[in-house]
Formats: structure tokens, C-alpha cells, sequence
């Protein structure tokens, strides 16, 4: 654990280096920039040609590479003075949510405005769904004021998959029910991909709730397709059967799944998603699965630790660790804003 | 069957922006103020060598900045497939400084128009200059070079390249029937 502690947000320079905001990079200081002249970026004549974002299992690795390159070039507009860009003017987004989000749904939205699009964001509670209107009439209500992209939530595994079969809109899944968090798994993938140069390879271990977790079952689909090993780790009654056909190894103790790993997610303890308890008491829980400074020794020395958030402190993290320098969480909300503005400008366009 | 020309090779190119270089010093005095820019992505590389050439001639240095505008475009989302976005790296303010804007070929004008736009939202330049390498006509927009390399007149239907190598031996721009 040598690295140092970083505040605030880095962009990748012109040289690849990873730099704080405002600072110049290495090959800069002391002297003249010797500008990397081609953009490897630019070479890519791959396109995203689907109308909707619903899950990571049918994506190419090509349209995740794609997606993972323009979101680096967005980064940037976020660490301006002026955080717009007028691409997405004039176009409507809906954020329709099921369930209860702070990160995602701000994300969502400080994305399309930093693109210029208009955001209105309804939640379940404060909308029709209290007084018994279906998700169908809703959303056929919504789509006859004409908005271009619908970013929808739910607790049902598919009901973002219903919309997209029914409206013209593009519909982006944010998360439904126990199925795919897409947006996450590309946020987390585009982390890795910056901090350790390429996802070919990585050994990485995805730690908790595996059955429960639509953040487990999209990394795992992304990850395996961009070539890491990845290893799941829990409780035996959290980890689903025959996932191994999921291409992934299964570990029963943090002490297996732990030992060189290159990346560690740690998975949130989704108390409301349990229909019936599956451990007698967090504590016990967190005596055996939780990330702590013994346990992350065994890992790589230069391993990065990943959550997608919120943190329950102490239950599946402890706060030294979630605050220390292997942590990169912070990385990943940063990420979230770029990845989110590189999936609407990717989505929309006059040619559908 | 196209027909393929080389209009300019690489010596010519290379005295051109030597031109080009001493034009800009001596309309703004030296390298005080001047800031280069880019535009993605035929502009970054001529950007570069202009900026070696001021800072050889002049003895300072002068900042270099790379600028993608393509989300600035005002057909962005009217072509058939999203186009894939460079980056823009321009770490400095521009406020009270003088901007040269480079690209490799003056066209329509609605390029610059994007850039110039973008430009605004780095803060406020006391003033914007642009430089091409080539001048080929039909301007869509009142836009205007302040240095130009060569002003090659043509058909709406002919593609004009710049080729440039890292070496800069082999540098040419051709001209050819679309």
C-alpha cells in the first residue's frame, strides 16, 4: 500500500499520466509539453448501434471498449470551469425511478445537463405508482410528452426490458431488481481499465451477496468478457448455484478468494433485498467477510478496492480501508458522471 | 477512376509553416500572450511543429493545447454514426491570452465555428487567430484565416488531404476526385 492519498479528481493528461486537477503532469513540469499528437481514440470506427442500454450480457467487447474510450474523453469536460457542452440540446430526459437512489440518480442527471439535455426525475413516491398506475401506463403516459432517453429503475428483474419493447425511446437500465446494473459495471470496468492500464488478465475478486447483487451479476458478464479471472466469494446460501458457469471461480473463505488478487469489490449487504434472513447477525457476517487490514495483505500489494456504494462501515468494509490509500470508491462515483454522458451522447443521434 | 495529386510536398510544407511561424511572431510581437491550439485531428500535429518553430525563433516557449470539437458540431447528432470523441487537453486558462487556432484545412468554416465555441467555455481570450495550412474555399459561415499556408481553390467534389508523417519527410497533401 504505497500509494499516496489523493483529494481531489484526476484526469488522464495528454500523457497518460493521472494527474490532480490543475496540476501539470510530469513530462510538463520544468519544461514544454511533448504532446502525444495521435489519439488512439480516434481510430476507433466501432459504433454503438442499439437503441437501448439494458444489460452488459449482449454487449460486444468491442461496444464496451467503445463505450470505456468516449467516457475517458468526457472526463475531461467535467474538471472544466464551464461543465457543458451543447451536444444534447433540445433532448428530453426522464429519469423514472422504482427504488431508492441518491449516487445513481444524480448521476444520471448531472450527466445530461453537463450535455446540455433537459432532466425531470420522478420517483415511485412522489408520482402516480402511489394511487395504483401500472409501470406500462405510466410509461406510455411519459412517452406521449416526448422525451428521447427514459432511465428507469426497478425492482422487477426486466421491467426495463418491457419499456424498451414498447417505447420508441431509448430506455437505460439503472438497476432492475436482483438482474443487471449495467451503468455500474462499466463504471467500475472503465476504474479498473484507468488504474491498471488494461482488464486482460486481472485477477479479480468479488466479495458478498452474490446472489442478490445485479452490481455482481453485470461485473461478472463485463469482466469475463474483457479477459480477467474473476472469483466470487460469500456465504454459501449468497452465492447462487452453478455459477461457475458463469465463467468465474467460486471461494467460500476471504482467505482463498483474497490471496494475489490485483482488484477487490466489495459488494453491499442488501438487508432489503433478503426475503428471510440469511445470517444470524451482521457481526457475525462481518467477522468473516469483511475487508480489513489483515485480510487485504493477502492480496496483491498494489490492489485497488472497489464499492459500488452506499457502505454499510464496518459490516462488509472496515473504514481504514475504505478510507485508505488502496481505496478507490471516490474514483468510481467520478467515473459514474463520464460513463452516464458517454451512454447518452452514444444513444442518441437522428438515425435509429 | 481517381485521380490522385500531390499539390504540395513535404518541403513546401515545411516552408510554409516556417512562414507562418514568422507571420505570427511579428502580428503579435513575440510569444508573450500566444497560446496554440490544436483542433483533432489534423490540426495537432501542425500545431506542434508551428510551436517549435516559434519557440526556435524566438527562444521562449509557448503553450500548446489539443482541442476535440466534435461535441460542439453542429451536425453531431444528425450523422448516421456517433463520432468517436478525441481528447481535449487545454490545462490552462485563456482568459486575457491570444489564441492561435490550427487545422490542416479551411473548408465550410463550421469546424472553426464549433471551436470557437468551445474555446468561450475556456474562459476569455483576449483574441482568437486561425491558422491553416491549406485555404480550399466554399465557406458555409463568415470565417476567415489570418495565416494560410496555401489557398488552393476546388471543387465541392474533391477530397483535399493532409498527410503528415512523424518524421516530416514524407509530408504531402494531395488533392483527389471523390
Amino acid at each position: 500500500m504505497k500509494r499516496v492519498d489523493r483529494v481531489s479528481p484526476r484526469v488522464p493528461c495528454a500523457h497518460g499520466y493521472h494527474v490532480p486537477t490543475g496540476t501539470m503532469c510530469p513530462r510538463v513540469q520544468g519544461g514544454q509539453p511533448t504532446v502525444s499528437l495521435s489519439d488512439r481514440r480516434l481510430e476507433n470506427t466501432m459504433e454503438l448501434s442499439r437503441k437501448d442500454m439494458l444489460e452488459i450480457r449482449d454487449l460486444s467487447r468491442e461496444e464496451i471498449d467503445l463505450i470505456l474510450d468516449t467516457a475517458e474523453s468526457f472526463k475531461e469536460i467535467s474538471t472544466r470551469t464551464i461543465k457543458k457542452v451543447p451536444t444534447l440540446r433540445g433532448r428530453t430526459v426522464i429519469t423514472l425511478f422504482f427504488e431508492a437512489s441518491t449516487r445513481t440518480r444524480t448521476s444520471f442527471e448531472i450527466a445530461a445537463k453537463r450535455l446540455s439535455a433537459d432532466t425531470i426525475n420522478i420517483s415511485a413516491s412522489t408520482s402516480s405508482v402511489v394511487k395504483g398506475e401500472t409501470l406500462i401506463d405510466t410509461a406510455r403516459n411519459l412517452e406521449h410528452m416526448n422525451p428521447d432517453i427514459i432511465v428507469i429503475r426497478h425492482s422487477a428483474a426486466g421491467a426495463p426490458h418491457i419499456l424498451a419493447s414498447l417505447l420508441e425511446q431509448s430506455i437505460i437500465n439503472a438497476g432492475d431488481g436482483a438482474h443487471e446494473h449495467p451503468t455500474q459495471a462499466l463504471l467500475d470496468m472503465l476504474t479498473i481499465r484507468e488504474e491498471k492500464g488494461s482488464i486482460e488478465g486481472l485477477k479479480i475478486a468479488i466479495v458478498g451477496d452474490i446472489t442478490h447483487s445485479r452490481v455482481a451479476r453485470s461485473n461478472i458478464y463485463g469482466l469475463t468478457k474483457m479477459g480477467a479471472n474473476v472469483v466470487v466469494c460469500g456465504p454459501a446460501m449468497m452465492i447462487p448455484r452453478n455459477i461457475e458457469r458463469m465463467g468465474v471461480n467460486v471461494c467460500y473463505a476471504m482467505k482463498d478468494a483474497l490471496q494475489d488478487v490485483d482488484v477487490v469489490m466489495m459488494l453491499r449487504m442488501q438487508l432489503e433485498r433478503q426475503e428471510k434472513n440469511l445470517f444470524p447477525s451482521l457481526r457475525e457476517y462481518a467477522q468473516y467477510f469483511s475487508l480489513n487490514r489483515d485480510n487485504i495483505k493477502l492480496a496483491k500489494e498494489d490492489v485497488i478496492v472497489m464499492h459500488p456504494g452506499p457502505i454499510n462501515r464496518g459490516v462488509e468494509i472496515t473504514p481504514e480501508i475504505a478510507d485508505g490509500p488502496s481505496s478507490v470508491i471516490l474514483e468510481q462515483v467520478t467515473n459514474g458522471v463520464a460513463v452516464r454522458m458517454a451512454l447518452l451522447y452514444l444513444l442518441s443521434g437522428g438515425a435509429k | 477512376m481517381e485521380k490522385k495529386k500531390v499539390v504540395m510536398d513535404a518541403e513546401g510544407i515545411e516552408r510554409s509553416l516556417t512562414r507562418i511561424a514568422h507571420e505570427i511572431l511579428e502580428r503579435n510581437k513575440g510569444t508573450d500572450k500566444l497560446i496554440i491550439i490544436g483542433i483533432r485531428k489534423g490540426g495537432v500535429s501542425l500545431a506542434e511543429r508551428l510551436r517549435g518553430k516559434m519557440s526556435a525563433i524566438e527562444g521562449t516557449e509557448v503553450m500548446l493545447g489539443m482541442l476535440d470539437v466534435t461535441l460542439y458540431r453542429d451536425d453531431v447528432l444528425t450523422t448516421e454514426r456517433r463520432p468517436a470523441i478525441g481528447q481535449t487537453y487545454i490545462p490552462f486558462p485563456l482568459d486575457h491570452k491570444r489564441v492561435i487556432l490550427v487545422d490542416d484545412v479551411l473548408f465550410t468554416g463550421r469546424t472553426i465555428r464549433a471551436a470557437m465555441d468551445a474555446l468561450m467555455d475556456f474562459g476569455r481570450p483576449e483574441m482568437i487567430q486561425l491558422a491553416v495550412l491549406i485555404d480550399r474555399g466554399h465557406r458555409e459561415l463568415p470565417i476567415r484565416a489570418d495565416f494560410i499556408g496555401e489557398t488552393l481553390p476546388s471543387s465541392l467534389w474533391e477530397n483535399i488531404s493532409v498527410n503528415l508523417t512523424n518524421n516530416g519527410s514524407e509530408d504531402e497533401v494531395v488533392i483527389e476526385e471523390g
